[in-house]
């Protein structure tokens, strides 16, 4: 944008905020109705529009924060610490992995197998992970994986692996060549100048290809609740779900969870911000 | 302060069939090329002619497919690029965009282990010398192209390398900074006395800055010599085109009977007949004359008739386009506004000494009998 670009008529502008105003609360009314059930101390949902709550306490919160098994364990601890280990193992596995994979893609494209290999990998996004339930079930089984983190994390990163893949392709075929090159010149060996110039003009984009791993793997229910059937081992939304089991449905606790279980992805949004917004590569070259 | 001439080790480089070929296509066909020790060498070329190519291949950043290229006593041409000891300027910059100024001109000292305090004293050094040290500590993407060129130009001093090597440096930059930035690399080149290799396609630097100019045309070496000298004796059309603005004008014509003069409706030019090759009767040529060399025939008889088409003033100077014998034809006119031609009038020009240029019109190759 110049600066001499005029800024548009005062109603355009004041019809676009509006059109926005909606739109947020539109998409906050039913977040605001979480929030209020779960601040709320009464049992049922009280089914006004306005959503606040009837009689405020914190009893949901504390329900699922404090809950217990039968063998004394503090589950919440139990089950946060497993979806903390196998979503930030999943965020390491696919960033590993698709790392060098990606890199290769983008730079030497005519190898051996890189067409045929990127298809492959873009034929493994088109199913949805579920469809494989019942094999990977089997294949956990025999592997003796079920109901471990390490039969997750696995599981995970093959969704999460290709789509790294092609994340970071993007990325990198953004760099320009010329900085590797100028790195070479100046003294680096190739390996050098990947490590010290291309990752960190890379670093935004492995920022995001890495939170999109670990969300999606923190938020991860269906595959989660077929693998795991011992309480200890669940992950959060496994454990959340049971709130609302076949007895009786504890929409209070549910929504508890819920907002407990979305606050470390909200801070992880805020704190890599600056990362999806704007890229570092710029101002590297050209004018 | 910088010592003059840092190291002299000797730094000349030497090309010697150098032929590349990429996907399809033979990029460069066999270049050979002795760039002194000291000395300024600049490549020039339509786009698309292989300078760039040239220069990575100079570089270690591609290999060549045949020749041997020797830096100083060392054959380097199998050598990695780090091994060169050679420093580039790319025409985008390249610069580290997560590393502050600083860090840019410490990159290549630290790959190479060099002690602290040489790497400061360096980065001191480099940063006077361009006038970077308010900028140190900023980052790529927080400076204007003028500034981030300087980071450029000052990461491949601080290495202090046997060879510089600029990709259109100046490219980038805005006219007026150009010129600024091109009297400097010109002052930067004296201070060190460090053998440079420059390319660019535009041909004002490459006049100026050149201690050796190298003409290059798809792949081969067209014309080599020091600047002056190529642009008074291009051997062939397409150099004589390449060097000057305006453009050089051609004109067809004829060898009339006495092997001396030349005829084209509306030219008629007298030869000494002692710079060219013999001629013989008939004989269709290509003529050559430059815009500058004609001017206003006051007096004695026209040797060109020129038909105008439109008068370009620039105060100082003008240009009048027009046609003369069929081909276009601009001419350089020094005179006041006052005494300006207009469109359509007819306007008999004299030539300024004998800067006639003559050329084979199926070879293209130069008619002159002294060209080295
Ligand atoms: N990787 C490649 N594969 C095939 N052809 C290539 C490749 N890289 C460059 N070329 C071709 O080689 C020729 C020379 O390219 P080069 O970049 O050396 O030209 P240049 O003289 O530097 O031009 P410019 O003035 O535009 O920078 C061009 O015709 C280009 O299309
Ligand atoms: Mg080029």
């Amino acid at each position: 944008m110049t600066p001499l670009q005029r800024p548009p008529p005062l109603p355009w502008r004041m019809a676009a905020h509006a059109a926005v105003i909606a739109a947020v609360g539109f998409a906050l009314y039913p977040v605001l109705w979480v929030v209020s059930l779960a601040l709320d101390g009464a049992q049922r949902p009280s089914g006004r529009a306005l959503p606040w709550p009837v009689a405020p306490s914190l009893d949901h919160f504390r329900a699922v924060l404090f809950a217990h098994s039968r063998e004394g364990t503090w589950l919440f601890a139990r089950q946060l610490t497993n979806s903390i280990v196998v979503s930030a193992m999943t965020a390491l596995t696919a960033i590993a992995i698709a790392t060098p994979a990606a890199y290769a893609l983008a730079r030497f494209p005519k190898f051996v197998g890189a067409q045929s290999g990127t298809k492959a990998l873009l034929a493994t996004q088109m199913f949805p992970g579920v469809a494989s339930a019942i094999p990977l079930y089997i294949l956990l089984d025999k592997l003796h994986l079920l109901d471990t983190q390490l039969g997750l994390i696995l599981v995970y990163a093959t969704t999460a692996v290709p789509f790294a893949i092609f994340q970071l392709r993007g990325a990198f075929e953004s760099i320009p060549k010329d900085l590797e090159e100028a790195a070479m010149v100046d003294g680096a060996t190739r390996l050098q100048a990947f490590v010290r110039v291309v990752l960190p003009a890379a670093r935004p984009a492995l920022a995001v290809t890495a939170l999109f791993a670990f969300m999606s793997a923190w938020n991860e229910f269906i595959l989660a609740a077929t693998f795991l059937s011992h309480e200890s081992a669940f992950t959060l939304p496994v454990a959340l779900q049971r709130h609302v089991g076949e007895y009786d449905a504890a929409w209070g606790r549910f929504a508890a969870g819920s907002i407990i279980v979305s606050l470390p992805v909200m801070a992880l949004f805020y704190a890599l911000q600056k990362n999806l917004v704007g890229g570092l590569t710029s101002g590297g070259v050209k004018g | 302060m910088w010592q003059r001439g840092y190291h002299r080790a000797v730094s000349s480089l030497s090309l010697r069939g150098i032929r590349k070929t990429l996907g399809a296509n033979a990029i460069l066909k066999g270049i050979d090329l002795e760039v002194p020790d000291g000395s300024l060498t600049v490549l020039v070329g339509p786009s698309g002619c292989g300078k760039s190519t040239l220069l990575r291949t100079i570089a270690g950043l591609e290999s060549p497919d045949t020749g041997v290229i020797t830096l100083g006593d060392r054959d380097v041409t199998r050598a990695e690029p780090r091994d060169r000891d050679i420093a580039m300027v790319f025409q985008s910059y390249a610069l580290y965009p997560h590393l502050t100024v600083r860090e840019n001109l410490a990159f290549g000292l630290r790959l190479r282990k060099e002690p602290e305090k040489l790497i400061r004293a360096r980065i001191e050094e480099v940063s006077a010398m361009l006038g970077l040290d308010t900028l140190l500590d900023r980052l790529p993407r927080d400076m204007s192209g003028g500034q981030r060129q300087r980071v450029a130009m000052g990461r491949a001093i601080a290495r202090r390398p046997k060879l510089f090597l600029f990709d259109e440096p100046l490219s980038n930059l805005d006219a007026a900074l150009r010129n600024q930035v091109r009297v400097e690399i010109k002052k930067l080149h004296a201070t060190l006395g460090a053998t440079m290799i420059y390319v660019t396609h535009d041909q004002v630097e490459a006049m100026t800055l050149a201690d050796q100019l190298v003409v290059l045309s798809a792949g081969t070496i067209e014309q080599n010599g020091p600047p002056l000298t190529v642009y008074a004796q291009p051997v062939s059309r397409f150099v004589a085109e390449f060097l000057g603005s305006p453009s050089m004008n051609f004109l067809e014509a004829t060898v009339a009977k006495d092997t001396r003069t030349l005829r084209a409706e509306g030219l008629s030019l007298t030869l000494d007949p002692a710079r060219f090759v013999s001629l013989k009767p008939d004989q269709r040529v290509l003529v050559g004359l430059r815009p500058h060399d004609v001017q206003p025939a006051l007096d004695g008889p026209a040797m060109l008739t020129l038909a105008i088409d439109v008068v370009e003033a620039m105060g100082f100077e003008a240009f009048a386009h027009g046609h003369v014998a069929g081909s276009h034809f601009i001419a350089r006119l020094s005179s006041e506004a006052h005494a300006l031609p207009k469109p359509g009038d007819t306007l008999g020009l004299t030539l300024a000494d004998d800067r006639v240029y003559l050329f084979d019109p199926e070879s293209r190759r130069s008619l002159a009998r002294s060209v080295p």
